[in-house]
């Protein structure tokens, strides 16, 4: 594919408020998990939190959910807001769609409505707004009409792949016609549902999680919102990308609703369609981010499919002991992880790990490393087999 | 504009059960007195993988199977997309109905049936396929976003898609917060080339309009229908291909956008 201009894009998540703030965190090797301390959560986990998100609002009052206010946060950062007017202005905002990826939406808000059922009637709260908060399209919703955009919706929801589909389906509707530039993102916030839904499963760690670690047991549930504006070369503003979409590749394990492919089948076809979308060999990548969610099946698995593929040689790192799992957000935090990695040629470590698998083959960086960084693979493998894989360089 | 080819149908809803029956109340050839949505009951999968399937699951693989076989297409390598407005509101019911409790014990096969692309995670494991598979909700326009996006997939990737639209009635109490009355489904085999069984073909244009408020049904009870379930915002297209003659079909979106998408057998 003709690589897509990622000409601005903005994050807040357990690591902070904005791009400087999560790239300190990174050099700094600072955790965002924490002991859970959420709401009345009676579990002994860690959850990478997003502080302050109770005293934050909304624009526009019926959309207010901890998952929209964690949207607006992110969309006020780094100036995003004002590289979307520009936009607006350039294409006009019917031109302009916006995708964006969530696995739980507002759910919370359903949760806390059931909690305060009328007693006698069962009835829910007459203050509970279902369509504004919890569907899953509120999202998207709300982020369109923060930005005054006018084009194609939709909020894409395929569990954690769900913010890494958003560039393949943003890249098509713009390849298509349909619009001129997007709006991607994803946005995913702490609720019970996932929570306990994970804790159910047994695959939530009683530690910061540790990917690829001899002693890992489960995933560290974090919340995070990321956006990007997706231009075409020939359109975007001269010196305004610095960073590139250059392929995408999806697949599913047909296997399985919560345990991967033992083979990794998906896993290596999403890898091997996202370098072949973007017309490239394997020796071309120079860092990996995993999706490394530290359970004993994933971490394997990915590694099977990784070294199927690139061999054991290529730098290859998880961060989710950094911001925990952002769920439907992982892919978006995870694909500005890599651009910052592009920019300051930086290879994150994989934070919380001590001892590596020694099961586990690739070459799994621990400690932060400086090194030339063009081109990077970023993984997101979801529940129920939903596979994506993308590719991102330098610009220049 | 894109353009597709129709190769398959697959329908179930208030009286509805697969395009071969259907076709003549869409006709006009008879007149549709709705009824009842008929159980869902796809054979793709074994009996216990069936047992584990949520309702949605159930509703979305019946019709995409009814739109497979249509088509005569192998379903091994066949890209997919599963709309849904609001997805499996049983389970929604069900997890929020326990997390209210305080043990909060939460189901697994609950937890991992909830999510939206469990129908997509489903069907992959039926057919055997790896392609790619989206899934997605934009509320009431719910079926015009998963015929675009699907469009997108077919024109851009060159690849036939099978497109599933879906939503279950609202268990009570979430209903009295979103009404859905019924349940329904729809599902179109999307090819982006014309083939030998190729039922019609639909051009596809977005464009914003201040004009009428989209395409409706003559017989009242479809036109019902059509509010009753955003799934069955679907029925003026189905409409349209069950006629002889070609047809224009208008059919709202967001944002005061209007998917206009012409109709010819």
């Amino acid at each position: 594919m003709e690589p897509l201009y990622v000409t601005a894009y903005a994050a807040v998540s357990a690591l902070g408020r904005g791009t400087p703030a999560t790239l300190d965190a990174l050099r700094q090797s600072r955790s965002g998990l924490r002991p859970c301390d959420f709401e009345h959560v009676d579990l002994e986990t860690h959850v990478g939190r997003v502080q302050g998100l109770e005293a934050e609002g909304v624009a526009i009052a019926r959309y207010d959910c901890r998952n929209n206010r964690l949207a607006q946060l992110a969309l006020q950062q780094d100036g995003f807001e004002e590289a979307v007017a520009r936009a607006r202005e350039q294409y006009r905002p019917q031109r302009i769609g916006v995708f964006i990826g969530t696995s739980t939406s507002g759910i919370q808000e359903t949760e806390r409505a059931y909690r305060n059922r009328d007693p006698k009637t069962g009835a829910l709260p007459d203050t509970f707004s279902f369509r504004d908060t919890s569907n899953l399209a509120s999202v998207a919703d709300y982020v369109r009409r923060y930005l005054n955009l006018l084009g194609p919706l939709m909020s894409i929801s395929t569990a954690c792949s769900s913010s890494a589909k958003v560039f393949a389906v943003a890249r098509r509707f713009m390849h298509a016609g349909l619009c001129d530039a997007a709006v991607v993102g994803g946005v995913d916030s702490l609720c019970l549902s996932t929570l306990y839904g994970f804790n159910s499963l047994e695959l939530l760690s009683r530690q910061p999680c540790r990917p690829a670690d001899r002693q890992r047991d489960g995933i560290s549930i974090g919340e995070a919102g990321g956006f990007a504006l997706l231009e075409q070369p020939r359109a975007a503003p001269r010196g305004q990308a610095t960073v590139a979409l250059l392929g995408y590749g999806e697949s599913s394990d047909a296997h399985h609703m919560s345990s991967p492919h033992p083979e990794g089948i998906g896993a290596r076809l999403a890898m091997e369609r996202a370098l072949r979308c973007a017309g490239l060999e394997p020796a071309a990548i120079d860092y990996i981010n995993l999706h490394g969610t530290a359970t004993a099946s994933n971490d394997l698995i990915e590694d099977r499919a990784l070294c199927a593929v690139f061999g054991t040689g290529v730098p290859c790192s998880s961060t989710k002991g950094w911001t925990g799992h952002a769920l439907g957000a992982a892919g978006i935090i995870e694909a500005l992880i890599s651009w910052l990695s592009i920019q300051h040629d930086l290879v994150p470590g994989t934070l919380t790990t001590r001892e590596l698998d020694p099961a586990i083959n690739s070459n799994i960086v621990l400690q932060n490393r400086q090194q030339t960084v063009r081109r990077v693979l970023s993984n997101s493998f979801g529940f129920g087999g939903s596979n994506c894989s993308l590719v991102f360089g330098r610009v220049g | 504009m894109l353009t597709l080819y129709v190769a398959g149908i697959g329908i179930l809803g208030p009286g509805f059960d697969g395009w071969e029956t259907s076709r003549a109340f869409f006709a006009g050839e008879c007149v549709y007195k709705g009824g009842d949505t008929a159980e869902p009951r796809s054979t793709l999968l074994s009996p216990t993988k069936r047992r584990r399937m949520s309702y949605t699951t159930r509703l979305a693989v019946h019709v995409a199977q009814q739109a497979l076989e249509q088509s005569g297409l192998p379903g091994d390598d066949l890209a997919t997309v599963f709309a849904s407005s609001d997805g499996d509101t049983a389970i929604l019911h069900q997890l929020c109905s326990a997390l209210a409790l305080p043990e909060k014990t939460v189901s697994p096969t609950a937890f991992h049936n909830s999510v939206h692309n469990a129908p997509a995670g489903y069907w992959s494991i039926a057919t055997g396929s790896h392609a790619s598979s989206n899934s997605l909700s934009c509320y009431d326009a719910t079926f015009v976003t998963g015929l675009l996006d699907a469009a997108c997939q077919a024109t851009v990737e060159h690849r036939p898609v099978l497109l599933n639209v879906y939503d279950m009635k609202m268990p009570q109490p979430l209903h009295d917060a979103r009404p859905i009355d019924v349940s329904f489904a729809v599902a179109l085999m999307l090819l982006p080339q014309a083939s030998s069984n190729s039922l019609a073909r639909l051009d596809i244009e977005l464009r914003p309009s201040d004009k009428a408020p989209g395409s409706t049904l003559e017989q009242p009870a479809m036109e019902n229908l059509r509010y009753a379930n955003p799934a069955a915002r679907a029925l003026p297209l189905l409409a349209a291909l069950a006629r002889t003659h070609a047809s224009e079909v208008v059919l709202a979106y967001v944002n005061g956008n209007y998917v206009h998408v012409q109709v010819t057998p």
